[in-house]
């Protein structure tokens, strides 16, 4: 019997899941807090389905153990499990009309009609669809579903709400409109969420947490700040947002600062952390567009490097440049907001100065 | 004109008049049972004499007709829910799990459609006679159940396979376990499938006359009856006026079954 970590309302511990021969989950160890917003990201076929199907009960670990609220879950079917689920293709009930799907789920509660008629009028209140209730399901907008599918599974009070791309099928406008509600949906309930979406920008929009997956294991659990400022891999780095990456080796340790010679950037210094490392260890740089400035003039301060201008791209507010620097085999990327107005973007294949701050890069683990 | 109908769904003249001379051919001998139903001879030939409905008045009155009628009626009712109720579990196995060999089970459970029901109606009886089970209406029923199986799978198969798998996912998340997710969400979105299983596997048994000839005992069905009318011409016009109903229920049947089946139950 292992120890449950007492802060933690959902814990996955040391879970395998096979399909045949085939690995879906590898060895995956989390734990999901209590009124987390938590969010597994991941391309198609990382296994953050699965893992949430293993969450509702639908799959089974092969091996390893998840506990919700301490009680361990392998044995509890999916319909005596303290969470519900919205679908990604919402699986509302073709059958029932909006207020029969909503009380699907109330009929083992034994309430009566009255009650039951002011608990589903409540759900509709919450997802702003009030005489609704008499609608047929086949007479649903995309996005009517969805709060249905919501507002069926809100009105059992669970513990965890599960929720696989439910926003996948909404067109874009409607998509940042529900991602804005559901948040605020989330809060207002207070109960913990699991979120799966292979949609980068929504996991950073909405989520307190966020795992990203791939192949089968959890590159990276953290806040989506620290994914995006501080990513620890190359894979993780590369899949949250752009990325310019340089090979970096360590030229010499000056107590907390490392001081590293990086391929087309030339010295670079950066902090140590909890890092032990040596002289000749090889590291990966990164750093992100925004946090590279480009001037026309060589800079008074700082470290910089000299680059030529091979492609910019004028975007209104910001642009893009790709600048070529020696020992680079692509262009470096660079975002900049165009607060002054600018005369020249098209001027291609003329030297520019890029600079940065020591602490805008960021030391990858993995190199 | 020219611009208001799609390339796809422009007339198209030929087929039309293909359509209905397919229709004609096919209905034309049917229709002349009733037309000669209401013929006031014994004899089938035109000119027509006149119109009665006294051969119908003497179905009526024929004892031999109802209990025919009956055992009829008995043995559809039986065949039609048991071969619906296997038909249910078959096509629920087919479409929840992935079965190996999938295809070769369809196809074996098809194959009733392409044997004649002579072989199965002979292997029936033989095997019956070996077991020593006397024949009588339940043995009618068995070789019915074969005949209608087949029509009840490929009725019920296109329904399960049709809905979101997910449905049934959800009703489990939402507290129920499999016997209510049946009863709640399954049969429901299955049920003009079933319906029309119902309804067709009933007509088939109706109808059917081989199996019923073999395997029937001292109790005839309708079609049985018919048969052994036949050898009477003064029979004739009133086995045409029982042909003329059996048609008309017939159709009648397969036809609420098809449209409570049809595709746009539910809005889909």
């Amino acid at each position: 019997m292992t120890m449950t970590n007492k802060d933690a309302f959902i814990s996955i511990q040391n879970v395998d899941k096979y399909f045949g021969k085939f690995q879906a989950i590898d060895k995956i160890s989390m734990d999901i807090g209590h009124g987390e917003f938590f969010s597994l990201l991941g391309s198609s076929g990382c296994g953050k389905t699965t893992l949430l199907r293993m969450l509702a009960g639908f799959e089974t670990p092969t091996n390893g153990e998840i506990y919700i609220d301490g009680q361990p879950m392998s044995e509890v079917p999916p319909h005596y499990r303290p969470v519900n689920m919205v679908f990604q293709s919402y699986a509302i009930f073709p059958h029932l009309n909006v207020r029969d799907n909503i009380a699907y789920g109330l009929r083992k509660q034994r309430l009566s009609k009255m009650k039951k008629y002011e608990m589903v009028d409540e759900m509709l209140d919450l997802i702003k669809l009030p005489e609704y209730g008499d609608r047929k399901a086949h007479e649903l907008s995309g996005g009517q579903r969805q709060r249905i599918a919501l507002a069926r599974a809100l009105i059992l009070k669970p513990k965890v709400l599960l929720l696989d791309e439910p926003l996948g099928a909404l067109d874009k406008q409607l998509r940042e409109q529900m991602q804005l509600e559901l948040r605020a949906l989330q809060r207002t309930v207070g109960i913990t969420f699991v979120f799966v979406t292979h949609d980068q920008e929504e996991a950073l929009t909405l989520s307190d947490r966020i795992a990203v997956m791939s192949g089968g294991t959890v590159l990276q659990t953290d806040t989506p700040t620290g994914l995006y400022e501080m990513p620890q891999n190359r894979e993780v780095a590369a899949f949250i947002g752009t990325m310019n990456f340089f090979e970096a080796m360590v030229d010499r340790v000056e107590g907390d600062t490392l001081v590293l010679d990086a391929k087309g950037l030339g010295k670079v210094s950066t902090t140590k952390g909890q890092r032990t490392t040596t002289k000749g260890d090889r590291f990966e740089l990164a750093i992100r567009p925004e946090k590279l400035k480009i001037s026309d003039t060589k800079p008074t301060t700082g470290a910089c490097v000299e680059g030529t201008l091979e492609n910019a791209a004028y975007l209104g507010e910001r642009s893009h440049y790709y600048v070529r620097v020696d020992g680079q085999d692509t262009p470096v990327a660079v975002s900049a907001q165009n607060q002054k107005r600018v005369i020249s973007s098209d001027q291609n294949a003329h030297s520019v100065w890029l600079t940065w701050d020591d602490d805008a890069l960021v030391l990858l683990n993995d190199a | 004109m020219r611009n208001d109908v799609s390339y796809i769904k422009r007339p198209n003249r030929p087929l039309q008049v293909y359509a209905i001379i397919f229709l004609i051919v096919l209905y034309t001998p049917v229709l002349f049972l009733p037309l000669f139903s209401f013929n006031d001879s014994i004899y089938v030939r035109f000119p027509l004499k006149g119109f009665t409905i006294q051969w119908y008045f003497e179905l009526w009155e024929r004892a031999q007709v109802w209990n025919s009628l009956m055992n009829s009626i008995k043995v559809g009712i039986c065949v039609s829910i048991a071969s619906t109720g296997l038909g249910i579990f078959a096509a629920k196995a087919l479409t929840n799990y992935r079965l190996p060999g999938r295809p070769s089970i369809i196809g074996f459970i098809m194959l009733p459609l392409v044997v004649p029901g002579i072989i199965f109606g002979v292997a029936l009886l033989v095997l019956l006679s070996q077991m020593g089970v006397p024949l009588s209406l339940y043995t009618v029923a068995i070789g019915h159940m074969i005949v209608c199986l087949p029509f009840s799978i490929a009725t019920l198969l296109p329904r399960f396979e049709g809905f979101d798998r997910s449905i049934e996912e959800a009703s489990a998340d939402l507290g129920e376990n499999a016997w209510w997710t049946f009863w709640r969400v399954t049969f429901p979105v299955v049920y003009p499938g079933v319906v029309a299983s119902l309804l067709l596997s009933f007509t088939i048994s109706f109808d059917e006359f081989i199996m019923a000839f073999f395997l029937s005992g001292t109790e005839p069905t309708l079609p049985m009856y018919i048969w052994g009318q036949l050898r009477f011409p003064q029979e004739f016009p009133s086995i045409l006026a029982l042909s003329s109903i059996i048609l008309f229920v017939s159709f009648l049947l397969v036809f609420i079954g098809q449209w409570i089946n049809r595709d746009d139950a539910y809005g889909k």
